[in-house]
């Protein structure tokens, strides 16, 4: 298992709706659980937070998305994603929570979300996918 | 694979660049390779630290500072640290959340970094991120720290220039300056001026600099007090030229030789510190510690023959 105080994740708010009590509680209880996690506020343009994702080096990115949008703003990030060379999976795991019905989840895990958190997960779900997934990036295989 | 990512950060991908601040603070052997690498590249840019206490207002002076230094077409580069939980080892990071309208400026830069684990940890990978920002080829340099901890001071204090911010209202937070953080401070900030009890922070301030006027009078710089409103413009073209003030005045004194000199030495001296620490770590058996602390603990030894033996026994030196 890769130290989790060495993986990096960003808690992204894409989106034009104005608050992020969910965000902000999800971006703490990683950090209670002992991950690095830097948060970037509310009402973030795709463009924004994969500039981020690239200048903070992240191995997560969680899109916390309550708007509605998500099926619009989640394949946007990950186009960026693509285009700036970052495969998901493969260059960085994605995750992403909020009010997301199950067709959606399934579509988006589709085309490269790791996985859809709905409402009520409860933070260790999150924990745990995080830790059995983080190491099978390419920066953390064995050269 | 090093090479590589060099290469590439001097053509100027921003990926590479980040991926190489990641290692120099994860990883010694591939810090020590890249410094070394990068290290004849490096040495131009102007380092700022910017400190204070939590919630004065740095993150977002900087914000504003970024726009006016931009509107100079510098390329700018900014590493904002927060603490580490001792606890968890967890971290939050936030300081981004207010400087994010400048995230998709190319010729802007934000890394955030936690202070981790160890005191000279801190101060080496912040050191080798500056380098790697230096070679990718950032004018400014901005370091932000919250300035309560000796750590964060020992960090901030190397920078060429030293911004120390406060906000009135905090009386007992302007006696705090007085130990330590005064002396390192070339330029005061007084953020949040909007608020009430600015002028007074500003008499208080301003009579503490005059108790030390000889020392001023002697360096020859006086640190000016600038009065800012971040959540506006007010004030921010005033600091940054105080600030360009004083790099003037580095140059002209001659003080940026000594400046230099000292950033070297603390440099070198974190390096030694660290490398003697885990030399130390890994020569020492476990069981062979818990024995000389158990002796202590019984009084059967004292701590510094203790010390000693641990000294002797890993590196060979005599007490
Ligand atoms: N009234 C007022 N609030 C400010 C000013 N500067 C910053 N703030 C607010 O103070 C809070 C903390 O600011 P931040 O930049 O995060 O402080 P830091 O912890 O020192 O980096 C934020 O809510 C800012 O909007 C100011 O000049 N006036
Ligand atoms: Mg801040």
């Amino acid at each position: 298992m890769v130290e989790r105080s060495k993986v990096r994740v960003l808690v992204a708010k894409p989106g034009l709706d104005g608050h992020d009590r969910g965000a902000k509680v999800v971006a703490r209880a990683l950090r209670d659980a002992g991950f690095e996690v830097i948060y970037t506020g509310i009402r973030q343009t795709p463009e924004q937070i994969v500039e981020s994702v690239i200048q903070e080096d992240v191995d997560v990115l969680g899109i916390s998305i309550l708007s509605g949008a998500h099926m619009v703003l989640i394949p946007k990030i990950l186009h960026l994603l693509e285009e700036k060379g970052l495969k998901p999976n493969d260059d960085i795991l994605v995750i992403a929570g909020g009010i997301i019905p199950p067709d959606d989840a399934q579509e988006l895990e589709k085309i490269g979300v790791g996985r859809v958190f709905g409402p009520g997960s409860p933070i260790s779900e999150i924990i745990a996918f995080i830790d059995e997934n983080v190491h099978k990036l390419k920066k953390f295989r064995p050269a | 694979m090093i090479d590589d990512l060099i290469e590439r950060m001097l053509r100027g991908d921003r990926r590479a660049t980040a991926r190489l601040i990641t290692l120099v603070e994860n990883d010694e052997e591939k810090a020590r390779e890249i410094i070394s690498k990068i290290f004849p590249r490096t040495g131009r840019a102007r380092i700022i630290g910017i400190t204070g206490p939590p919630g004065a207002g740095k993150s977002t002076l900087l914000d504003k500072l970024i726009k006016v230094v931009r509107e100079e077409d510098q390329v700018v580069g900014v590493i904002a640290i927060d603490p580490t939980s001792p606890f968890t080892g967890g971290a939050l990071l936030g300081d981004r959340i207010r400087m994010q309208r400048h995230s998709t400026d190319p010729g802007v830069f934000i890394r955030s970094m936690a202070t981790r684990g160890s005191l000279g940890g801190l101060a080496k990978a912040t050191n080798d991120a500056i380098k790697v920002l230096d070679a990718y080829g950032c004018d400014v340099i901005f370091v932000e720290t919250v300035g309560v901890g000796q750590i964060e001071v020992d960090i901030v204090k190397t920078a060429d220039t030293v911004v120390l911010v406060t906000v009135p209202g905090l009386g007992d937070d302007v006696q705090a300056i007085k130990a330590g953080l005064m002396e390192i401070a070339d330029v005061f900030v007084i953020n949040k001026a909007d608020k009430e009890g600015a002028d007074a922070t500003y008499f208080e301030l301003n009579l503490m600099l005059d108790l030390e006027k000889e020392r001023w009078e002697k360096r020859g710089w006086r640190p000016p007090i600038v009065e800012t409103v971040a959540t506006t413009m007010k004030g921010i073209r005033e600091l940054w030229d105080a600030i360009k003030d004083h790099q003037k005045f580095l140059k002209e004194s001659g003080e940026i030789e000594r400046k230099r000199r000292f950033r070297a030495e603390e440099e070198i001296k974190a390096i030694v510190s660290g490398k003697i620490a885990r030399a130390i770590e890994s020569r020492l058996g476990e069981e062979e510690v818990s024995n000389l602390i158990r002796g202590v603990v019984k009084r059967e030894i004292d701590p510094y023959s203790a010390a000693d033996l641990i000294l002797e026994k890993t590196l060979g030196v005599k007490p």
